[in-house]
């Protein structure tokens, strides 16, 4: 049989306790807002690894902060963490059971002549200068 | 049965299996589920991408400061629906109120930024049908556009509970709905306009 839950109804607290003041959430929101300044700025420079580290780096450094500090995920029951990697697992398994076929041009047994022709195509292009578009 | 045992609310409010009230727990699905939409959608983009790098030229067009523009307001929005939140544990259901409809209005506002820029896409010439990279970016951005709809009607429902003080639980349950909107976009945004 299933307890009751001390806070349902018409109560308005979850049940974990983080008291923190708005101040705290506004200077989580502040860092996010300079995080999301380097994050544009950092691809300007031209370097690939700059690009990644800074775009990308910084988009799971904030996706971290929105999660804990916003979400509360941090005094959050481990329910609810292991619900959520086993998402980001599957989506994994999708990524690395597909990318394979996806991602290569052939195989043992395959190609994928048209895909490499597209890209052929688009280099050519861009070796003389001109656009186009698939 | 006894007269004393009708509930006024869903039977579901009052119990949990996990320790974890049910409509919060209820949400965390939710957004477990919408975790292989969209990352469904954005592995499939991401492989697509490393394969054709021709899709950089493709993605020059997006603009920037729009979507830059855009994350500000998401992430601000996701500020004021979290002082929604602590003002409505703290029981002032004026200020929750408030900031709840701040952040349908940052919502709006973010629709407007992503209508004027769609507008100007399509209208030269960079349709869903454009390219495989702009089916993408139209699915995606377009997936996550209706999400937002979705959150600011509820959360418009939830407020009317507020001012009223009724269910100011919900404003923690529409708070992680929102949070997570904003959280895919914080990756949307640097794989469809920063990575050029």
């Amino acid at each position: 049989m299933t307890e009751a839950v001390a806070h349902g109804g018409d109560h308005s607290h979850s049940g974990h306790h983080e008291d923190h003041g708005p101040e705290f959430y506004i200077k989580i929101w502040a860092l996010l807002l300079i995080l999301l300044i380097v994050s544009i700025l950092g691809p300007m420079f031209g370097n690939v690894w700059i690009t990644l580290l800074t775009a990308f780096g910084i988009a799971f450094v904030k996706a971290g902060m929105v999660a804990t500090y916003f979400m509360h995920l941090n005094v959050e029951q481990k329910y609810i963490w292991y619900l959520l990697f086993s998402m980001l697992l599957a989506m994994g398994i999708l990524f690395m059971g597909v990318a394979p076929d996806i991602m290569q041009y052939g195989g043992r047994h395959w190609i994928n002549q048209a895909s490499h022709n597209l890209v052929e195509f688009y280099q050519k292009s861009a070796n003389k200068g001109e656009g186009g578009h698939h | 049965m006894s007269a004393s045992s009708f509930h006024t609310s869903p039977i579901a409010t009052g119990r949990s299996a996990t320790g974890i009230p049910t409509g919060r727990l209820a949400v965390w699905w939710v957004i477990a589920s919408e975790i292989v939409i969209f990352g469904g959608v954005l592995a499939s983009y991401v492989m697509l991408r490393l394969k054709y790098p021709h899709w950089g030229d493709l993605a020059a067009y997006t603009n920037v400061v729009a979507g830059g523009v855009n994350t500000f307001v998401l992430l601000t929005s996701s500020l004021c629906v979290v002082l929604a939140h602590h003002y409505a544990g703290r029981g002032d259901t004026e200020k929750a109120y408030k900031f709840l409809w701040f952040t349908i209005f940052g919502g709006l506002c973010f629709l407007a930024i992503k209508s004027f820029e769609w507008t100007t896409e399509i209208g030269h010439g960079y349709t869903i049908t454009h390219s495989l990279f702009w089916s993408f970016y139209y699915t995606a951005a377009g997936i996550h556009a209706l999400h937002v709809i979705a959150g600011m009607v509820i959360m418009g429902i939830v407020s009317m509970d507020v001012k009223e003080g009724r269910n100011l639980h919900r404003v923690e349950n529409i708070g992680n709905y929102w949070h997570f909107v904003d959280l895919v976009w914080i990756f949307l945004f640097p794989l469809l306009y920063i990575a050029k």
